[in-house]
């Protein structure tokens, strides 16, 4: 055990926490049992963006050492794994036999452990839904004991997107699903303003599994709302040149860069984005149909940096992640133009819609549009400027992901997520003397009426 | 919890009827700050503080009865000012002018300033520093003053008094790196508030709003020290290294 000091992924808010190492179900019993005055809380590879997996003054439980059982069913493609292990490692093991993991973020550095506790997505959500969805069982340790939980079980969907304060998943087993090839099918196409990306993400929800747009949110007036927006599906064998048949299931993944061990804070600012933007944009072709590409370089971009969090220097960054439901694309706009009339340097944003939701009540996705942006700290008036965007948000019945964010206030959090009366109570019964904590169930007052 | 954009949930106010301490929570809570604690000594304008903080959106405030001339005073009014949850600001906004001409005459009333001025903080700042290192987060900013750079003849009671609580909280602020815990060194120039009524400003004088404003940008950018107005830095860079026949023979 060591005193540690933890931050998410945008280097934020800081706190110190007893890290203990996880190698076992019998070591997350025995933390659980020596109740420490200020909680517990699972980390898994800390790339929740804000004080999601921080817990100041209790303990940290480091999940990432728990990577047993590690079991592939290769002919029907059940997977049961630790949850400490990583879509990364997984992916390496499941590729070669011709199955791929359900749901994936735009990173493959997290654990499964983490997956089921932000209930995260993918671009196939309006086809696929999100991860728990695939996920048919789990063996989760709360301080009333042992549970062995099936999809039927209330404290199952609580802990799917319940950002591990229901207790600490140590086991899962997940259908995943099958491929022919390890490549992609990919169109891109450039769209000039908001409108035309809105039309031509809902035609390509339509037509194919995975959609999404890259969008510029510096770009103002007719251009508001530009986006590169890129659709596809996994290749099936005759798809592919001749050529390329030999090793169709091939997965090397390979991060060939990685940021400076530091960088000026001042490095991404607004003049340096807004030329990233531009060339990110002029780059993409007009329309490009049916190119292959790698997995990798589809699915997770975020990973051909590593570190890249780091280039936003020592003040460090967040990201704001919303949805809003169909009809409320007026919301959609008003945040966008609040945000790009502000001159807030954001990175390019990813935009892209939401299928049906699962059953777990603080789950992020609803039907409708998600808009996800970076920005660096330090920003004049970043927090004005977002507590106004979410206020925009939760008028039109929206939300934001908690696995995103670092600063909401806790007051809009019922109306952002309206069964959380419910899902108090199924974790309350987990957890009754709540002791799974975390900085952000203290900031957000989750666990408990504020 | 303090958040990515450097908004406190909940501050404790050392000093419950300083200026400069009121404008920082002022500013905090129409930032969205929502409890405040308030310990001082004076009950009576305390209780119009929290009318004020209230109408202004705090939710909870409450007071504690703190005497910074008492370091037993100091230690108990801050473990009640934790007492209702983490603290995740504490502004330590202590402290008196005295009148140096009569204090030099009266070795009591100057030994009196310089326990307002530094024991008593001192005494609170470590009894904060424990419980914040407990709860793994937490700010400190602590209200030092351009007289502590250097002292001059004309307040070297209150200077000196401030110069060893600028030591003590730079050291403090060191001896917490790796617990979550940072401290923010203050120094204000010459402030319009009541403690200097009816003096002559000295150059750069500023305002407590503005010492507010460069206290939490300052606090935002996790800073060590923060002068007030910023210029001060360079011009008491400057006056530091006046030898001293020139520097004691300045006007002021």
């Amino acid at each position: 055990m060591s005193t540690e000091i933890l931050t998410g992924w945008g280097r934020t808010s800081p706190s110190a926490a007893d890290v203990e190492s996880v190698a076992g179900v019998e070591d997350v019993v025995f933390s659980m049992e020596s109740k420490g005055p200020r909680g517990i809380l699972p980390r898994g590879l800390g790339r929740s963006y804000g004080d999601a997996a921080q817990n100041a003054g209790g303990v940290v439980l480091d999940m990432t050492t728990l990577r047993t059982p590690f079991e592939l069913d290769t002919s029907r493609g059940i997977l049961r794994v630790g949850s400490g292990v990583s879509i990364d490692a997984i992916l390496k093991r499941s590729v070669p036999w011709g199955w791929f993991i359900p749901v994936t973020p735009g990173t493959r550095q997290v654990t499964i452990g983490g997956a089921i506790a932000a209930d995260i997505h993918g671009k196939n959500h309006h086809i696929d839904g999100s991860f728990c969805s695939h996920v048919t069982g789990m063996i989760l340790v709360s301080p009333t004991g042992i549970h062995k939980l099936s999809p039927q079980d209330p404290l199952f969907w609580a802990t799917a997107g319940g950002m591990g304060l229901t207790g600490v998943v140590v086991e899962a087993t997940i259908q995943m699903t099958p491929i022919e090839t390890s490549l992609m099918i990919i169109d891109t196409e450039r769209t000039p303003n908001l409108d035309a990306t809105i039309t031509a993400l809902m035609d390509s929800d339509r037509s194919s599994r995975y959609s999404v747009a890259w969008i510029d949110c510096l770009s103002t007036g007719p251009s508001l709302g530009r986006a590169v927006l890129t659709r596809g599906d996994h290749a099936r064998l005759d798809e592919l040149p001749v050529g390329r048949r030999d090793s169709p299931l091939d997965f090397s993944p390979t991060s060939r860069l990685s940021a400076p061990p530091w960088a000026p804070s001042g490095l991404l600012n607004r003049a340096t984005i807004r030329l990233f933007n531009e060339a990110w944009f002029r780059r993409a072709p007009a329309l490009e149909l049916g190119a292959v590409h790698q997995l990798g370089a589809f699915f997770h971009p975020l990973d051909g940096v590593v570190g890249w969090n780091r280039l936003y220097g020592s003040r460090g960054f967040l990201q704001y992640q919303i949805v809003v439901p169909f009809g409320a694309e007026e919301a959609l706009r008003n945040v966008m133009e609040l945000l790009s009339s502000q001159r807030c340097p954001s990175f390019l944003g990813v935009l892209k819609t939401f299928g049906p939701s699962d059953d777990a009540p603080m789950s992020f996705p609803l039907p409708g549009w998600t808009l996800a942006l970076d920005m660096p700290i330090g920003v004049d008036g970043l927090g004005e400027v977002l507590d106004r965007a979410d206020d925009v948000v939760a008028a039109a019945g929206g939300r934001v992901y908690l696995a995103k964010d670092s600063r909401l206030r806790p007051e809009l959090l019922e109306h952002m997520y309206p069964r959380l009366p419910e899902w108090r109570q199924t974790r309350e019964a987990a957890d009754p003397e709540r002791m799974l904590r975390s900085d952000l169930s203290r900031r957000l007052a989750i666990t408990e009426e504020a | 919890m303090n958040n990515a954009v450097g908004s406190a949930q909940s501050v404790l106010l050392l000093g419950g009827t300083s200026e400069i301490g009121l404008s920082i929570t002022s500013l905090l809570v129409s930032r969205g700050t929502k409890r405040v604690v308030l310990a001082g000594r004076d009950t009576k304008a305390m209780d119009q503080v929290v009318d004020d903080l209230r109408s202004k959106g705090a939710d909870k405030v409450s007071t504690v009865l703190f005497d910074a001339s008492d370091p037993v005073s100091c230690v108990s009014a801050v473990q009640e000012g934790f007492s209702g949850g983490d603290i995740d600001l504490v502004v330590m906004a202590v402290g008196v002018l005295g009148d140096q001409q009569i204090d030099e005459q009266d070795p009591i009333a100057a030994a009196r300033v310089i326990t307002t001025n530094f024991t008593g903080p001192a005494a609170a700042g470590l009894a904060v520093a424990d419980l914040m290192r407990a709860q793994g987060h937490g700010s400190i900013a602590v209200l030092s003053s351009v007289a502590g750079a250097r002292p001059r003849k004309a307040n070297f009671i209150y200077g000196s008094s401030k110069a060893g609580l600028d030591a003590f909280y730079q050291g403090l602020g060191d001896s917490l790196v790796g617990s979550g815990v940072t401290v923010t060194v203050v120094r204000p120039g010459f402030v319009h508030t009541k403690m200097t009524a009816g003096m002559d400003p000295a150059p750069l004088s500023t305002t407590p709003e503005a010492v507010a404003a460069d206290v939490l940008t300052g606090l935002q950018r996790g800073a060590h020290t923060v002068w007030s107005p910023g210029p001060l830095r360079w011009f008491m860079c400057a006056m530091r290294h006046l030898p001293r026949p020139i520097f004691r023979r300045l006007p002021r």
